[in-house]
């Protein structure tokens, strides 16, 4: 049987200035699958991050989500489809610092124009799944690193994404702290049925993948898997 | 690992019978590779036959007479030496991975590839640890962990020597 993909990078080339970071790079993620993205610093594997993610505009190529072509979507369209199916985890929390911890996990939803009162129930609901409701109140700079990346895995969590995209997630906090997100972050991700791309060159978060796609010179390896549709 | 001075550590909490003691083993130090009743058996002979522990009693049973077996002074001075002993750090500076990746270049192979086959099986080794630890107790998490930490460190070798290739095929063909 085969399975439609969910998210497809279809032959990417993406160059800065002289600098290559794309040479027709693929990648076929599944619904409810974490794929880890390796490969050694400057080997590309963000900027295809970027280019799945509708962030960045590849100079050939496709990206193709449920069959739709990113790039022939209207600006407006491509937000909208950042903020509503797909969530964004990155190494430095990128939290807004005048906002509390249960605001910035409930702004997602504002900006979808849920309800302050709904927004934040369910914002609340999420910090206690991710094990910091006592942060709830405090603004970013008053918590710890692990305790500020459990947030923003709440905030990439809360409009239930079908695609979480993880760039490094792990890559400010020491090693107990990063298991206890990579658990938190996969865990919720499999119960609700998300997608993760994890970008990451760290073997042990890895291990928390599926599945892993090797990223070198611009150039994707180890995209052998069974049941998807070519 | 000294299976003998585990069970000198074992017994040190109190006497037991040489099943419970491989129980106890297995359960803490060995959960994947369970001992053989025959290395039991040898390895309390072979304490006993050095004064490190004494049968502290002689049961009968069904079958044969059941042995409970007690650490002796020189056994508890044998763990403490064991214990405030460091062990040896392996130097792996011979190992099977590093002779593949020159005999594949000295051959013409393509050892890039057997770089990327070597990855994905330490990867899939490393995912069933990772499952492991996220099921296990805190024993089993930090066995998991230790073999976690040896398996990344092989992997930076493997993304360290792919990035040397090149240089290394020129060496090894010069």
């Amino acid at each position: 049987m085969t399975v439609e993909p969910l998210l497809v990078a279809d032959q990417l080339t993406k160059s800065f200035g002289p600098t290559t970071a794309l040479e027709r790079a693929s990648l076929q993620i599944l619904a409810g699958e974490v794929v880890a993205v390796m490969g050694p610093s400057g080997s590309g594997k963000s900027t295809l991050l970027h280019c799945l993610a509708g962030i960045v505009a590849p100079d050939s190529g496709q990206v193709r989500y449920q069959g739709r072509d990113i790039g022939a979507m209207s600006d407006t369209a491509r937000s909208a489809l950042r903020r509503g199916e797909f969530g964004f985890v990155f190494q430095f929390g990128q939290l807004v610092p005048e906002l509390t911890c249960l605001e910035n996990v409930a702004l997602p939803l504002r900006l979808n124009r849920l309800g302050r009162r709904a927004a934040e129930r369910r914002a609340a609901e999420w910090l206690e799944r991710l094990e910091v409701a006592e942060v709830s109140g405090k603004r970013p700079g008053e918590v710890s690193g692990g305790q500020g990346q459990r947030v923003a895995v709440a905030r990439a969590l809360v409009t239930a994404p079908k695609v979480i995209f993880a760039d490094e997630p792990t890559g400010a906090l020491d090693s107990l702290n990063g298991e206890r997100v990579m658990r938190l972050l996969t865990d919720a991700a499999r119960q609700t049925h998300a997608a993760v791309v994890l970008v990451t060159h760290e073997a042990r978060v890895a291990a928390y993948s599926d599945r892993e796609v090797v990223v070198r010179d611009g150039r994707t390896t180890g995209m052998e898997r069974s049941g998807v549709a070519a | 690992m000294s299976i003998g001075q585990t069970f000198l550590g074992l017994l040190e909490a109190g006497p037991r019978h040489g099943y419970d003691l491989k129980r106890a083993y297995d359960e803490r130090f060995s959960h994947t590779r369970p001992l053989h009743f025959g290395q039991v058996y040898a390895t309390l002979s072979r304490l006993l036959k050095n004064g490190l522990v004494e049968i502290d009693a002689v049961e009968p049973g069904e079958g044969p007479e059941r042995k409970r077996y007690a650490i002796t002074a020189a056994g508890v001075t044998d763990v403490q030496q064991w214990l405030s002993q460091p062990e040896r750090p392996d130097l792996y500076l011979q190992n099977t991975l590093y002779t593949k990746v020159v005999l594949a270049l000295l051959t013409g192979r393509a050892a890039a590839d057997l770089l990327d086959i070597q990855r994905a099986e330490h990867l899939r080794v490393m995912r069933e640890l990772t499952r492991r630890k996220a099921g296990g107790d805190l024993a089993d998490q930090l066995i998991c962990d230790h073999a976690l930490f040896h398996l990344e460190a092989d992997l930076r070798w493997l993304e360290l020597t792919a990035a040397r290739l090149d240089d290394l095929a020129g060496k090894v063909r010069a």
